[in-house]
């Protein structure tokens, strides 16, 4: 991975924002701003919001009030993140390397090509076997491969250390620091301490319990 | 185009691997064709008129029952959230994934058919019109079935009820699709179950889309 900046200047803004889901408001009149090379991390206990903030970011779930926009991207350059979620989206009858392939097809194949990224997160040995065969851990390293195949500059990871060893946990690190020494931007919702190498890059929203 | 045709080619991969569902499909469309004459009783003549409605019923049914593998599998381990994230819009990726549908539960069955249709006594004329009904109206089938698994794709156990909300739609495919093996206008029926094919390939994409989108709010 190179150190350089490789994506235009961005920011992520939120204005008075509010999510939630099935009608109750988790996360109430957020406002936060993230600029490229810094990352965001959502702290807080179960069930105060930190995935649906995600989805919500990823347009999976509608706001329920304000608004929050990229800005500085380009919106005919296609979609701009990438989200990371709890379930890893793998198909147990293709091969690892099967699986990575039809998302660098289908998310555009801007970043390294699968091989170098499975070789990057410890799978390399692996890629013909099929995927079903993958532990929890080796699963998510394969979700985590994704986020390289295709350049994007949002990162959106919920709970990316989730099943992963320590090694796992300082792979994260690096790939979360590589992402920001080339501008691009993170928001994860992580129990875990993630512990950047650039403490200045990283931003804290912790996210509490509505009574 | 390349995302689109390996959308295809990535469901034909699962399917093919899957190994059992495409056969499963194929052998229940046989065994419903070759039950009725059980039910009608032995009157070959009975049978040879009402055959082409058997076979529709039997391909009907065959395709309700594969609809179930269309979006559950991609709701369930978290891809069709990842889907909207791709360059190519979804509506396009439903399409292709209704094409890769047809291709695996419709194609079989017509290829099957020959089958039924000697099990029923079809002379060859009825079996050639038979086979050219199929080939046009289960296109429309998938597609409808397309709306009905992407309303009910976050509903546990939806595809009990997908085939409920789809058989009202497909009654004119039916019509038409018997009609074009032996109504005494054939030929304008079949032109209208080609155009109700085209007309539902072309619409259902966007109705599926919209349907999945709002399946997670």
């Amino acid at each position: 991975m190179t150190e350089r900046q490789v994506y235009p200047e961005l920011t992520l803004r939120a204005t008075a924002f509010s999510c939630g889901r099935g009608g109750m408001v988790l996360a109430d009149a957020l406002s936060f701003a993230v600029t490229g090379g810094n990352c965001l991390l959502l702290r807080g206990p179960n069930g105060t919001g930190k995935s649906t903030l995600l989805l919500t970011l990823a347009g999976i779930v509608a706001p329920m009030s304000g608004h929050f926009a990229l800005e500085g991207a380009d919106a005919d350059d296609g979609p701009h993140l990438h989200y990371c979620g709890h379930r890893n989206a793998i198909k147990a009858r293709l091969s690892v390397l099967e699986n990575l392939q039809l998302w660098a097809t289908l998310n555009g194949a801007t970043g390294i090509t699968p091989s170098e990224a499975l070789e990057t997160v410890g799978l390399g040995d692996l890629s013909m076997l099929d995927a079903g065969y993958l532990s929890a851990g080796q699963s998510r390293r394969l979700a985590l491969a994704r986020l390289l195949v295709s350049e994007r500059p949002l990162w959106l990871l919920d709970e990316p250390t989730a099943a992963l060893d320590t090694e796992g946990h300082a792979l994260v690190t690096r790939l979360i620091d590589g992402h920001l020494q080339r501008g691009g931007l993170v928001i994860a919702a992580t129990h875990d301490d993630i512990t950047l190498p650039h403490p200045n890059r990283v931003q804290t929203l912790t996210l509490v319990r509505k009574s | 185009m390349k995302p689109f045709s390996t959308i295809i080619a990535h469901e034909l991969r699962l399917a093919l691997r899957g190994g059992g569902d495409m056969l499963t499909l194929v052998l229940f469309f046989v065994i419903v064709g070759a039950i009725v004459p059980f039910a009608v009783g032995p009157d070959k003549a009975l049978l040879a008129r009402i055959a082409p409605g058997i076979v529709w019923i039997s391909a009907f049914l065959a395709m309700l029952l594969g609809l179930d593998r269309l979006f559950h599998a991609d709701h369930e381990d978290g891809t069709l959230i990842l889907l909207r994230q791709s360059e190519l819009p979804l509506s396009a990726i439903v399409a292709a994934k209704v094409m890769a549908h047809w291709l695996v539960t419709a194609l079989p069955l017509i290829l099957a058919s020959p089958v039924l249709a000697m099990l029923l006594a079809m002379d060859l004329e009825t079996f050639l019109r038979t086979l050219m009904s199929l080939l046009l109206g289960t296109p429309a089938l998938a597609a409808f079935g397309a709306i009905g698994a992407a309303v009910t794709v976050a509903i546990r156990r939806g595809g009990l009820i997908a085939p409920i909300l789809i058989a009202p739609l497909s009654i004119p495919v039916l019509i038409f699709g018997v009609g074009t093996i032996t109504a005494t206008q054939s030929n304008a029926a079949m032109l209208f179950l080609a155009a109700l094919s085209l007309m539902a390939v072309a619409l259902a994409p966007f109705a599926a889309a919209l349907a999945i989108s709002s399946a997670e709010d």
